[in-house]
Order: structure tokens, then C-alpha cells, then sequence
């Protein structure tokens, strides 16, 4: 169940809305295995990557379906969810689909909130049927949340979206917040099912199955405690190189994806202000033309090349939004969550020398010492065995996933200069040719 | 004049009055006839002159007020070109100050008011964007003055009335004792009074549409290009930010790759690609200026149509003045003459309390009135001529300014377009070279 499991270097797309998937599978070492159906699977990857309708009609959030049927509009086979869903592991051991749309709001005289719909889609023995659809609000999330981190304490487990985000936020529920939360925790869910483990975590199988769901309450509380004792900070004096190395990199790590995520913030809205600014720009060499006869045209192909700018501007601005934000973000979070998995290590870690302190110095009621610290090392062991593997899949997840984004990001400004460079050339190419008009018609 | 369609540049309009006289010459200045064509730089003799503001030197010097003072002196070289072999020969060098422009300027519209005098860059840098300052002394502010001023002797040096002006080429040659000599034409004595002018304004009832016209576009233009520079000041602001955060980048992926074994490298010389996008925005920008500034001159030129246009309504205005008094002055014959009393006149009031005047004192009254008539007959005659003249020799220039502002325009428009697309070059370069940073990481 711990044991290694192979990485594979599988695209990923970024988010459920028409990830920009500009890199080949290819990218970077070359796909594991190839029994004949994942070869077969590689393929159909690869022209659902260029088929923009599939990706379109499926980041909707399609309200109005009923889903008792097989509607036309919901894909029905594995395959086209295999772009919405992060890739983590080999396509033909995907058995779990789960989508999370559909946020509704409620209102009770206690408080309002929302819940999102969750389908799951599954071929697993385990699971009584092979579809099911919840609903579920962002408490259940943080229930199911800690309810992994007591069960595999040292296992990196994915990060929830936060609770709000109190910088510029007015309404708790705006539209733009929903719906990056509701992105966040379909990754976050979907993550959770590529896990080797985690995927067959009981209480992840309760989330996404149980219908007659009490709410949490009680019970998130308690995850939350079992975390505040588990941060505690205690000395560590016997951890081991490799988890020194560890943690060196986690706390440089966090320090530098904090950096980046707030540059690539402030890169959107110094965008976003200069697309405001912009906007203003073209109108007025309209304004401009009509008090000028002779430059009409000229004025007018200039305020309609500004517009064009704008626009790729604009895509430019929701490439990053959809791209590199989210998964920036993503990783910030993680990275206080790895801080979270090395100190629960570090912590049972410390349950151990602590017991072997007594037993070295103490010889007090020693009787059934030996057998405690025989269990406490298996423990440990167990731990770190699971947090070694789990840390160099996490690496190798994060160095694809960064590399995506930011090359996904390189794309959306190459694509943004190209249609300018377009754009301006063909103005440039008309303006030459009229002057060649007007020049073969004038008298030397 | 063509007959074009309906268009407020140009509509056709009788001239209220008949023509007569001669053109209002420029008064003491050596104006010589009309030159066929802008010949460039063409001087009274048949040689080239080539004009450059070459360098800009700060100095320190003592005011009127004997206060110290910085300011910066402009070094203006005058060279002949030689028709046969192309050699340039520098003929004149010396260093002026921006209100010694001015002055020259000054004198120009005093002397020429028929002429739309090109206008001089700016005082103060305005319409700056944040990275810019806004300062005189500052070594690119002065750089574009520079130019600017240049410019603005070349555009005097190709335009056919003005390049013959005395005062003009001695502002290029006599170094000392310039100031002195123009002041001594007494220009700023024959300059009309702020007030007149505003005056006539407002009070003349007959202007010649095509001028009223143009004040209106001039009045436009005006508009249009201060707000398009504005918003350009701001679009300018935010591009450097989009461009300045992104070096941001450099830094950081300069510190994580150290902790990174695989993704190091790619990370490294992304950075690199990060800071060299990052500092490309500055030479970009730089040429944008330029750009803002062509566009800046004909803002100004604005000004100078108007200037045009007030001395138009002056001169429109003191000849319908002149017209009315004349009028009144008949009236006043006829009455005297015919007995009749029909205009209420302060005269007649008192005749009519004091008792009729004689016939001998209303005699001459009348070969008073009949003299001045005369002469105000002459009068109008010439300056109904002069009008006539100014609007011609003005409309002239006019349509000689507007095919220089179509073309000027233009170009300006087009070589913002060339801007853009070396600067859609570059960032495609940049990102081409960071992508395959990030895919080999």
C-alpha cells in the first residue's frame, strides 16, 4: 500500500475550463509501460486535447440537466473526463471520476451557505453502484480533510482552497470566489482519487456516497483539534538527514511560491489596469477621425488595431487567471500543508525517543516499555517510509505541474504578441499599399 | 479656390467687401516674394543650408535680476551644402537659450500674423507618465527638447516666407547683440494687445466662415490630442508595471532553482529571459516619447491656427468698425445738409436748446464731415485690400500646413504601428526562449 509507485510524466491539464493543453504528452520523460490499451488511451488524449468542444460543453456548469438520464450534454465516457482530472497516475488504472459543480446557495434562519454537487463515477467492486451524486458544503470539505490527516498522518495530503480570503473581499459569496473555490475543491477531490492511498480511504468513500449526511459539525471540530495538538511544536533532536533535507527545501520552497504567487497576483492586476486603460485608447482616434477628412481611414484602422490589442489582452488575462494562478496557489497551500506533515512526523517521531528517554534513564515501570517503543518504531518506520514515497511523488507532481503552468503561461504571451504583431502588420501592409495607390497616381 | 464638397475646412464664402491695395507687408523685416514650392532649407541664396541643434549643455549664469540661475544652452550649427559635391561646410555655430527661441518666435507671429508659425516644444514636460519626471533638467526631458528644437528650425528654415526673414537667419549666425537687434524692430510694440483681440472676438459680426471654421477644428484638434496623450501617459504607466513585475520573476527563480536538481537549470535561465523582458520596456517606452511628441507639436500648432484666426477677426472687425463710422459720418453729412434732424446727436440737442447754429458754422461743419468722408472712404478701401490679402496669403499657408499635417500625421501613425510590432517582436522572442526554458525544466 506504501510501496513506490511509479511516476509517470502524464499531461495534465490545468482547470475544467479549456485548460490550455499546448504540450504534447512528450514534454518530458517519456510514458511508462506501454501495454497496448494505454498506448490506445495516449492517442484518444491527445485529439480529445484538440477538440475544444468536449472541454467547452464540460466546464459549464450545467444547471439545468437532470441526472437521473444520460443527457447529451454530461460525457458519459471515461475517456473525455480524462482532461478535466489532473493526471497523476497511468490512464488505464483510472477507475474513480468525480466532478464538482452546480454551487447553490441556501438559506436557513441560522446562516446562509452553499453546496456544491458532486458526481461520482466509478467501476470499483467496493463502491454499491457505479454512479452517485451529492451535495455537499465547503464544512464537509474540511470534516473529510481531517479525517485523511488522522488516518495517514504522514501522507501529503492535498490542500483544501481557504475559508475566505479576507483581502478584497466584500460579499463572502461572490461569483468569482465560488467559482475558484469550486474549481479548487474539484481538484482537490480529484487529487485525493489519484492518490495510491488515498483513493481507497474509507471516509473519502463515505463523503462521496452518503446521501443521509448529517452535516459534520461535531465531528470537523475534532479533525481541527487532532491538528492543533499535532502542531504543537516540540524539539526534534533525532531527525534523520534525509528529513532535514526535507524540510530545508519545504521552508525554502514555501518562501518562493509565497513570492511567485503574489508576483503572479500583481502581474494580473497591473494587466487587468492596463486592459482598463486601453479600452479608453481606441475610441478616441475615432473621435479624432471625424474632425479630420483626410486621416479618417488611417484613424480609424489604428482605433480598431487598439481593439484588437485589447481584446488579446483580455485573453491573455484569463489564460493566467485559469493557467497559472490557481495552480500557484494550489502549491502555496501545500506548502503550509507539507509544514503541517513534517511536524506530525517530527511529533510521532518524539513519541518514540521520548519513550526510549525513559527506558534509557528512567528504569521506572519498565515492564511494558520495550513492547510500547517495539510498537512505536514500527510506527515511525511506517511513517516516514510513507512520507519518503509520498514525498517524491508529491515532487515530481509539483515539478510537472510548475512547469505546465508556467509554460502554459509562456504560451498565452507568445500567442497575445502574435495576434498583435498581426494585427499592426496588416494595418502597416495597407497603409503601404495605399500609398503605393496614391504615389503611382501622382505626377512626378 | 475649388469648388469642394461641403467640408468646414474649405466651404466657399464671398468676402463681404471689394479688394484693393496691397498686402500688409511685413513691416521692417526683409520679406522677399513668395518661393515657388517648399524647397527645403533654402535660403535667399541658392546653396542648401543644413540646420542642426546638435548638443545641449547645462550652464550657470546671472539673471536680469543679478540672481544665479541654471539653465541649458543649445548649440545651433549652421552648414552649407554644396550642390555639385555634396560637401557640407559648417558656415555658423553658436549656443542660444530656450526664451531666445521664444523671442524669435515672438517677432515671427508679430511680423507674420498671415502665417501659421510653427510652434516650439514644450516649456515643461506635461502629459508625463510616473517613470518620467517632470523635470527641465532632467537629461531626457532635455535630449527631446533638443530635438524639438530643431525641429522647429527646420520647419521655419523649409517654409517659403519664412526662411528669408533677416531676423531669422541672424538668430542662426550673429551670436552677440541678437536680442538687441530685434528689440530694435519694435515688434512688441506692433504686437495687437491681448485685449483688442478678444475684443474683436466677441464683437465681430462678419468673419469669413472658413475662419471661423477653423478655429472650431483648431479648437477640436486641440481637444482630441491633449486627451489621447493623456490616456497614452496612462496606458504607458501601466505597461511598465505589467513589464517591471515580471523581473520579479528573475529574482525568485534565481533562489528556488538553488534548492531545485532537476528543474534548476530551466528555472535559471528563465529568470534571465524574466529580467531581460523586464528591462525591454524601457527602450520601448523611450520611442513612444518621440511618438508623443510629434503628436505634441501639432497640439501646439493648434494655437498657432488660432493665432491666425484672431488676427483675421481683428482686422475683419476693425474694418467693419471703420465701415460704421464712415456710415455714421455720411448720415450725419446727409443731415446737415438736407436740414432734416433724424438721428438724435448731441449737437443737435444743444442747437435745439441754444438756438440754431449759423449757416456759415454748419458750412463748415459739412466740409469737415466731407473731408473726413474722404478720408474714410480711402481708408476702407485700403483696408478692405489688406483684408483681402491676409485671407488669401492665410488661406495659402493654410492649405500649405494642412498637406504638411496629413502627412506628418500620418506618418507619426504609421511609425506607432512600426513601434508596435518591434515591440510584438521582441516579447515573442522573450517568450519563445522562456517557454523552452520551462519545458526543459
Amino acid at each position: 500500500m506504501e510501496g513506490e509507485r511509479r511516476a509517470s510524466q502524464a499531461p495534465s491539464s490545468g482547470l475544467p475550463a479549456g485548460g490550455a493543453n499546448g504540450e504534447s504528452p512528450g514534454g518530458g520523460a517519456p510514458f511508462p509501460g506501454s501495454s497496448g490499451s494505454s498506448a490506445l488511451l495516449q492517442a484518444e488524449v491527445l485529439d480529445l486535447d484538440e477538440d475544444e468542444d468536449d472541454l467547452e460543453v464540460f466546464s459549464k456548469d450545467a444547471s439545468l440537466m437532470d441526472m437521473n438520464s444520460f443527457s447529451p450534454m454530461m460525457p458519459t465516457s471515461p475517456l473525455s473526463m480524462i482532461n478535466q482530472i489532473k493526471f497523476e497516475d497511468e490512464p488505464d488504472l483510472k477507475d474513480l471520476f468525480i466532478t464538482v459543480d452546480e454551487p447553490e446557495s441556501h438559506v436557513t434562519t441560522i446562516e446562509t451557505f452553499i453546496t456544491y454537487r458532486i458526481i461520482t463515477k466509478t467501476s470499483r467492486g467496493e463502491f454499491d453502484s457505479s454512479e452517485f451524486e451529492v451535495r455537499r458544503r465547503y464544512q464537509d470539505f474540511l470534516w473529510l480533510k481531517g479525517k485523511l490527516e488522522e488516518a495517514h498522518p504522514t501522507l501529503i495530503i492535498p490542500p483544501l482552497p481557504e475559508k475566505f480570503i479576507v483581502k478584497g473581499m466584500v460579499e463572502r459569496f461572490n461569483d468569482d470566489f465560488i467559482e475558484t473555490r469550486r474549481k479548487a475543491l474539484h481538484k482537490f477531490l480529484n487529487r485525493i482519487a489519484d492518490h495510491p492511498t488515498l483513493t481507497f480511504n474509507e471516509d473519502f468513500k463515505i463523503f462521496l456516497t452518503a446521501q443521509a449526511w448529517q452535516g459534520p459539525g461535531l465531528l470537523s471540530r475534532m479533525g481541527q483539534t487532532v491538528r492543533a495538538v499535532a502542531s504543537s511544536m516540540r524539539g526534534v533532536k533525532n531527525r534523520p538527514e534525509e528529513f532535514m533535507e526535507m524540510n530545508n527545501f519545504i521552508e525554502l520552497f514555501s518562501q518562493k511560491i509565497n513570492l511567485i504567487d503574489k508576483i503572479s497576483q500583481r502581474i494580473y492586476k497591473e494587466e487587468r489596469e492596463y486592459f482598463d486603460e486601453m479600452k479608453e485608447y481606441g475610441p478616441i482616434h475615432i473621435l479624432w477621425s471625424a474632425s479630420e477628412e483626410d486621416l479618417v481611414d488611417t484613424l480609424k484602422d489604428v482605433a480598431s488595431c487598439i481593439d484588437r490589442c485589447c481584446k488579446a489582452t483580455e485573453k491573455r488575462m484569463s489564460g493566467l487567471s485559469e493557467a497559472l494562478l490557481p495552480v500557484v496557489h494550489e502549491y502555496v497551500l501545500y506548502s503550509e500543508m507539507l509544514m503541517g506533515v513534517m511536524k506530525r512526523r517530527d511529533q510521532i517521531q518524539a513519541e518514540l525517543d521520548s519513550k526510549v528517554e525513559v527506558l534509557t534513564y528512567k528504569k521506572a515501570d519498565t515492564d511494558l516499555l520495550p513492547e510500547e517503543i517495539g510498537k512505536l518504531e514500527d510506527k515511525v518506520e511506517c511513517a516516514n517510509n510513507a512520507l519518503k514515497a509520498d514525498w517524491e511523488r508529491w515532487k515530481q507532481n509539483m515539478q510537472n505541474d510548475i512547469k505546465l503552468a508556467f509554460t502554459d503561461m509562456a504560451e498565452e504571451n507568445i500567442h497575445y504578441y502574435e495576434q498583435c504583431l498581426a494585427t499592426w502588420e496588416s494595418f502597416l501592409t495597407s497603409q503601404t499599399n495605399l500609398h503605393l495607390e496614391e504615389a503611382s497616381e501622382d505626377k512626378p | 479656390m475649388e469648388q469642394a464638397p461641403p467640408d468646414p475646412e474649405r466651404q466657399l464664402q464671398p468676402a463681404p467687401l471689394e479688394p484693393l491695395g496691397s498686402p500688409d507687408a511685413g513691416l521692417g523685416a526683409a520679406v522677399g516674394k513668395e518661393a515657388e514650392g517648399a524647397g527645403e532649407e533654402s535660403s535667399g541664396v541658392d546653396t542648401k543650408i543644413e540646420i542642426s541643434v546638435s548638443e545641449a549643455e547645462k550652464r550657470t549664469g546671472r539673471n536680469a535680476m543679478n540672481m544665479q540661475e541654471t539653465y541649458t544652452a543649445y548649440l545651433i550649427e549652421t552648414r552649407s551644402v554644396e550642390h555639385t559635391d555634396g560637401q557640407s561646410v559648417l558656415t555658423d555655430s553658436l549656443w542660444r537659450r530656450y526664451s531666445e527661441f521664444e523671442l524669435l518666435r515672438s517677432y515671427l507671429l508679430v511680423y507674420y500674423p498671415h502665417i501659421v508659425v510653427p510652434p516650439l516644444p514644450e516649456k515643461r514636460a506635461e502629459f508625463v507618465w510616473h517613470k518620467l519626471s517632470a523635470d527641465n533638467m532632467d537629461p531626457d526631458f532635455v535630449e527631446r527638447r533638443r530635438i524639438g528644437l530643431e525641429n522647429f528650425l527646420l520647419r521655419i528654415a523649409s517654409h517659403p516666407i519664412l526662411c528669408r526673414d533677416k531676423i531669422f537667419y541672424l538668430f542662426l549666425t550673429q551670436e552677440g547683440n541678437w536680442k538687441e537687434t530685434v528689440n530694435e524692430t519694435g515688434f512688441q510694440l506692433k504686437a495687437d494687445s491681448r485685449l483688442k483681440a478678444l475684443n474683436a472676438t466677441f464683437r465681430v459680426k462678419n468673419p469669413d466662415k472658413r475662419f471661423t471654421d477653423l478655429k472650431h477644428y483648431s479648437d477640436e484638434l486641440q481637444s482630441v490630442i491633449s486627451h489621447l496623450l493623456r490616456v497614452r501617459a496612462r496606458v504607458a504607466d501601466r505597461l511598465y508595471g505589467v513589464y517591471k513585475v515580471h523581473g520579479n520573476y528573475g529574482r525568485v527563480f534565481s533562489e528556488w532553482s538553488a534548492i531545485e536538481k532537476e528543474m534548476g537549470d530551466g528555472l535559471q535561465s528563465a529568470g534571465h529571459h524574466m529580467d531581460v523582458y523586464a528591462s525591454s520596456i524601457d527602450d520601448i517606452l523611450e520611442d513612444e516619447e518621440h511618438y508623443a511628441d510629434q503628436l505634441k507639436e501639432y497640439l501646439f500648432y493648434a494655437e498657432a491656427l488660432r493665432a491666425v484666426c484672431r488676427k483675421h477677426e481683428l482686422m475683419q472687425y476693425d474694418l467693419e468698425m471703420a465701415a460704421q463710422d464712415l456710415a455714421s459720418k455720411k448720415q450725419q453729412c446727409e443731415e446737415l445738409v438736407t436740414g432734416t434732424v433724424r438721428t438724435f446727436s448731441l449737437k443737435g440737442m444743444t442747437t435745439k436748446l441754444f438756438g440754431q447754429e449759423t449757416p456759415e458754422q454748419r458750412e463748415a461743419r459739412i466740409k469737415v464731415l466731407e473731408e473726413q468722408i474722404n478720408e474714410g472712404e480711402q481708408q476702407l478701401k485700403s483696408k478692405n485690400l489688406e483684408g483681402r490679402e491676409f485671407v488669401k496669403n492665410a488661406w495659402a499657408d493654410i492649405e500649405r500646413f494642412k498637406e504638411q499635417k496629413n502627412r506628418d500625421l500620418k506618418e507619426a501613425l504609421i511609425s506607432y504601428a512600426v513601434m508596435q510590432i518591434s515591440m510584438c517582436k521582441k516579447g515573442i522572442q522573450v517568450w519563445t526562449n522562456a517557454k523552452e526554458c520551462f519545458s526543459k525544466m
